[in-house]
């Protein structure tokens, strides 16, 4: 493989963030290019066509299909009433007369005289998107959706459950390595987004649920309590939708690892502040990570975007390689999660343990160790 | 113009890495020369398939020392060192392509247009019947919700039903689907049904839906004709789902023929070479989300792709599937479950990652072989004779079990596995290949197992459609390598007794004679280009394909594991029980037997 690296999950404290916001399907924008919106005021809605059902007229009347319209009382596009009568046969004994009524509330679809099924449909369900973060409107879409920009502090999780919310941070651990018990959830950590240290459990997970958290970033989790939390065993990971209740971010990977000291400082400093935060990872074509994002108040927005336009790299720079003296993370075992600077850069392949013949590099650890790695096996820690 | 072709430089557009080789004529042959390859590009920042193209490109010139490139323009025809005669590319990038089909019966119509979706390389994503018990609101949502890049519509035999088959056409309708790519576009649909509903179909559909209409997929009930709507969802596959991806109408513009899906090419390789040596065939390609099999029997082709069973994006899944004791049993060693469901989900999320300890590729082969497992069972269940066909029966088939009476998959008349794919093709030993195909395929009989070396048939597969030579000559001497023929029981019976004598006569004139106890598994040396004579004896109630008791006698040729003669048994048994060794020491001893792993 000549690509190696993977690129790093993106850490940046003051970064100038857009987040597209579109309808499901075309609608209307009901904000204006230059808004100011908060993260739970409504940018788009659309209403979304209600469900059909179906029902096979001729043969509750025992009709023929090519009958069928002149039995029905009701045209295409014409509303109903659920339990209202569609269509009836008129004997000439009233007491032989069929009537067939409508399950639902809403219009008739069609009316087929080929199979002898009338379809209705139920009244549209509207839809509304919200704007997700503070900040401003810079694009909008017509009948598609808008671009929201803000000034804030964005981490992207390596893998996440459950969708998008917003509440406020707190660090609930003194240290990236710290556990948190479920004895140490009170009810102040209502609607908060709380963050742990290298691993969180089932029970404190149950708690942090029952308490009304809205959202866990940890360094960390078992397997096997994510089958717990969800009831079932995570085939593939295209994830966001699932009901629980409460948005889970891992930061760094499943089993017991530290918080990158990095992210949990840059955590810790912006902690009070009101973060947005989405679970939603998909590891296949399209890679969606989850994520945190922190705007920044206005005034200091300002500031920030100012410093911002100057260090800003360019985008399509993050997965050029790693040099020699870059901090990079081991991904994989051994050494799993462990920190260190790349020391040296073989160009030739190396016979790893497994004899495989693989690129590696040699990494310094910060006691002074050093160890061979596959370079599949690492990823560049963005600074 | 098969004439002119001397070189031919071909691409294939994976999800993650576009691979580029190149193939000359030299002399009188065609030879695979160089290859290089490139991160797929279609995904942001980049979103242009033709920059991966272009970095491929250059890696093969470096290596090469042709030049392809003048600027972005491949130089055509070849001249000397500079240019090639004709470009071509197949793709399966941006998830490659999603189908829905629906057909009147299930196990009818339903079917063919799934076998039909499949052969051209779709995934199909749901299979909409009539008689599939599920309620017409519940039909339309699921076709509202799946967003296909296109959906098959077929049902009823020529004369046969209208109203089912207008029927599905409704619920098609009322569902207003929109296509994956490109929300303003109507979605594909391809009508492949009773040619007498063509018109009320097209009254229902023709406004909502980009709508083409083609013969019927299974015109009566003892045919299908799956070759119009195969070529017609080949072609909309150019027009609607390619030409809407990131840089697709640039690289269409570039290739000497049409782009194919990657597994249709595949399929067009596997047909060429069963028909060229008159064989039946068995492949599989093993990549990180899906798991693709194909099958020639009789000339009858099938393939089935099982979308979620892979090694590294679908790696979670194949646990999900078959249930971590089913991974845990193949593991010589012992390993704690919360450990091992860690590791897997690491993978997961870091697909690109290789294994660096020797205990983590163990992990990863167990994984692979529930997974081949798995794909083959799936392939097995749809890889099936026309149902509906009016058959004689003798009373004594009755009782046989109906999915073994009704694949066309017979592994007693299977000539050739070929596996490819990463954790195949680039198993650090070529014998852990060739265990994980055995230990999941279970053949019978006498096969040839091999490896695809560096995956080019996609490639060889679009070639194949304009010179049929050339691609089966540089199949056969650069794509495949031949692991060994591996002789095996197709039954069971007691466990540690006496199953077989056999006795391999060399060409130069060594003889090896013994016996194997049932359980027990020999690899013997026979090289590549070396022939033997395998002479097999089994014991009064064992079976090694011409029934029980009775002797074999095949020349078989070598490959670069061996010759095995696998006496476990089938189906294959690895449970612990009385008066059997443990489980562990079992597997460690085949291990040892194909010398798979360092001590």
């Amino acid at each position: 493989m000549t690509h190696a690296y993977t690129p790093g999950l993106r850490l940046a404290e003051k970064i100038q963030i857009r987040k597209s916001r579109n309808l499901p399907l075309p609608g209307d924008v009901i904000v204006k290019k230059g808004d100011i919106v908060k993260s739970g005021d409504i940018v788009a809605k659309t209403n979304l066509p209600g469900r059909v059902h179906s029902v096979n007229v001729v043969n509750r009347l025992a009709i023929l299909p090519g009958e069928l319209r002149k039995y029905m009382l009701k045209k295409e596009g014409e509303s109903v009433q659920k339990d209202e009568i569609i269509a009836e046969t008129r004997p000439f004994i009233k007491m032989f007369k069929s009537i067939c009524l409508s399950p639902i509330t809403g219009n008739i679809e069609s009316i087929s005289d080929i199979t002898g099924q009338v379809l209705l449909r139920e009244p549209p369900k509207p839809v509304q998107v919200s704007a997700y973060i503070d900040g401003r409107v810079v694009e909008t879409i017509e009948k598609e959706g808008v671009v929201i920009e803000s000034n804030a502090t964005f981490i992207q999780g390596i893998f996440g459950i459950g969708g998008e919310t917003t509440g406020e941070l707190q660090i609930v651990v003194d240290s990236p390595e710290g556990i948190i018990k479920p004895e140490d959830l009170q009810e102040t950590h209502k609607d908060k987004i709380i963050v742990c240290g290298s691993i969180i459990g089932f029970d404190a997970i149950k708690k942090a649920l029952d308490i009304g958290v809205k959202g866990i970033v940890v360094g960390g989790i078992r397997d096997k309590d994510v089958n717990e939390l969800l009831g079932y065993d995570l085939g593939v990971a295209i994830t966001g939708s699932e009901d629980i209740n409460i948005t889970l971010i891992i930061t760094e990977g499943f089993g017991q690892i530290s918080m990158a000291q990095k992210t949990f400082d840059i955590l810790k400093h912006r902690e009070g502040s009101i973060a947005s935060i989405n679970g939603a990872t998909q590891i296949r074509a399209g890679v969606v990570r989850p994520e945190i994002i922190i705007p920044y108040n206005k005034e200091y927005a300002d500031k920030a975007s100012e410093m911002i336009a100057e260090t800003e790299p360019p985008r399509n720079e993050e997965s050029v390689g790693i040099s020699i003296g870059d901090p990079i993370r081991i991904i994989r075992n051994p050494n799993f999660g462990k920190i260190g600077k790349v020391k040296t850069l073989p160009s030739e392949l190396r016979t790893i343990e497994t004899e495989a013949k693989a690129r590696v590099l040699e990494v310094e650890f910060s006691d002074g160790q050093t160890a061979v790695v596959p370079r599949a096996n690492v990823e560049a820690i963005e600074t | 113009m098969k004439n002119e072709l001397n070189v031919i430089v071909a691409t294939d557009c994976g999800s993650t890495t576009t691979k580029a080789i190149l193939i000359e004529k030299k002399g009188n042959e065609y030879r695979q020369t160089f290859r290089g390859e490139s991160p797929t590009t279609v995904e942001s920042p980049f979103e242009d398939v033709t920059r991966g193209v272009l970095n491929a490109f250059a890696e093969l010139e470096e290596l090469s020392g042709r030049k392809i490139l003048d600027g972005e323009k491949i130089i055509t025809p070849a001249e000397g060192d500079t240019g090639v005669d004709i470009y071509i590319s197949t793709s399966s990038a941006g998830g490659g392509l999603q189908m829905m089909v629906a057909g009147a019966v299930k196990t009818m119509s339903a079917q063919s247009a799934q076998k039909a979706a499949l052969g051209a390389g779709a995934i199909v994503m749901d299979v909409i019947a009539s008689n599939d018990k599920r309620l017409p609101h519940e039909k339309i949502e699921r076709i509202r919700d799946l967003r296909p890049d296109m959906i098959l519509l077929s049902g009823g035999t020529d004369g046969g039903t209208v109203s089912h088959v207008v029927e599905l056409a409704e619920f098609i309708g009322a569902a207003n689907p929109r296509p994956r790519l490109g929300m303003t576009f109507q979605l594909p649909v391809i009508y492949a049904g009773n040619k007498e509903a063509r018109e009320r179909v097209s009254a229902v559909l023709k406004d909502k839906t980009a709508l083409k209409i083609t013969d019927n997929l299974r015109p009566t009930l003892e045919r299908e004709n799956l070759g119009p709507a195969r070529q017609e969802i080949q072609n909309l596959f150019l027009e609607h789902v390619m030409a809407h991806a990131p840089g697709y109408k640039k690289l269409m513009s570039w290739t000497g023929v049409p782009i194919m899906p990657t597994p249709g090419a595949v399929g067009e390789m596997m047909q060429a070479i069963a028909k060229k040596e008159n064989i039946n065939v068995v492949g599989v390609d093993i990549g990180g989300a899906t798991t693709d099999v194909f099958s020639v029997f009789d000339q009858i082709f099938n393939r089935t792709v099982s979308a979620n069973l892979g090694m590294s994006y679908s790696i979670s899944n194949v646990i999900a599937e078959t249930g971590i004791e089913n991974i845990v049993k193949w593991l010589p060693f012992d390993i704690d479950e919360t450990d091992i469901r860690n590791r897997i989900k690491n993978k997961m999320i870091r697909p690109t990652t290789i294994p660096q300890l020797l205990e983590d590729l163990k992990i990863e082969h167990a994984i692979a072989r529930e997974a081949l497992r798995l794909a083959f069972e799936q392939h097995k269940a749809l890889a099936v004779g026309l149902k509906g066909v009016q058959k004689q029966r003798e009373i004594s088939e009755t009782f046989e079990r109906v999915a073994e009476e009704e694949t066309l998959i017979d592994m007693n008349k299977l000539n050739l596995i070929v596996g490819s794919g990463g954790v195949l093709s680039h198993a650090p030993r070529r014998s852990q290949a060739m265990m994980m195909m055995i230990d999941s395929f279970q053949p019978q009989g006498v096969t040839m197992i091999a490896v695809d070396s560096i995956f080019m048939m996609p490639h060889l597969g679009v070639l194949s459609t304009i010179n049929e030579t050339a691609a089966t000559e540089v199949f056969e001497k650069d794509c495949l390598i031949y692991l060994g023929p591996c002789v095996s029981l197709t039954n069971t019976g007691k466990h540690g007794s006496k199953c077989l004598d056999y006795i391999i006569t060399y060409s130069n004139g060594n003889k090896i004679e013994d016996s194997l106890l049932l359980g027990e598994l020999r690899v013997f040396d026979l090289k590549e280009g070396e022939k033997a004579k395998v002479e097999i004896i089994p014991a009064r109630k064992f079976d090694v394909g011409e029934g029980k008791g009775r002797k074999i006698v095949k020349e078989v040729a070598g490959g670069v594991v061996g010759l095995v003669i696998d006496a476990r048994g089938r189906p294959l048994d690895l449970k612990e029980g009385k008066g059997r060794e443990p489980l562990a020491e079992v597997l460690s001893k085949w291990n040892m037997a194909f010398d798979a792993y360092p001590e």
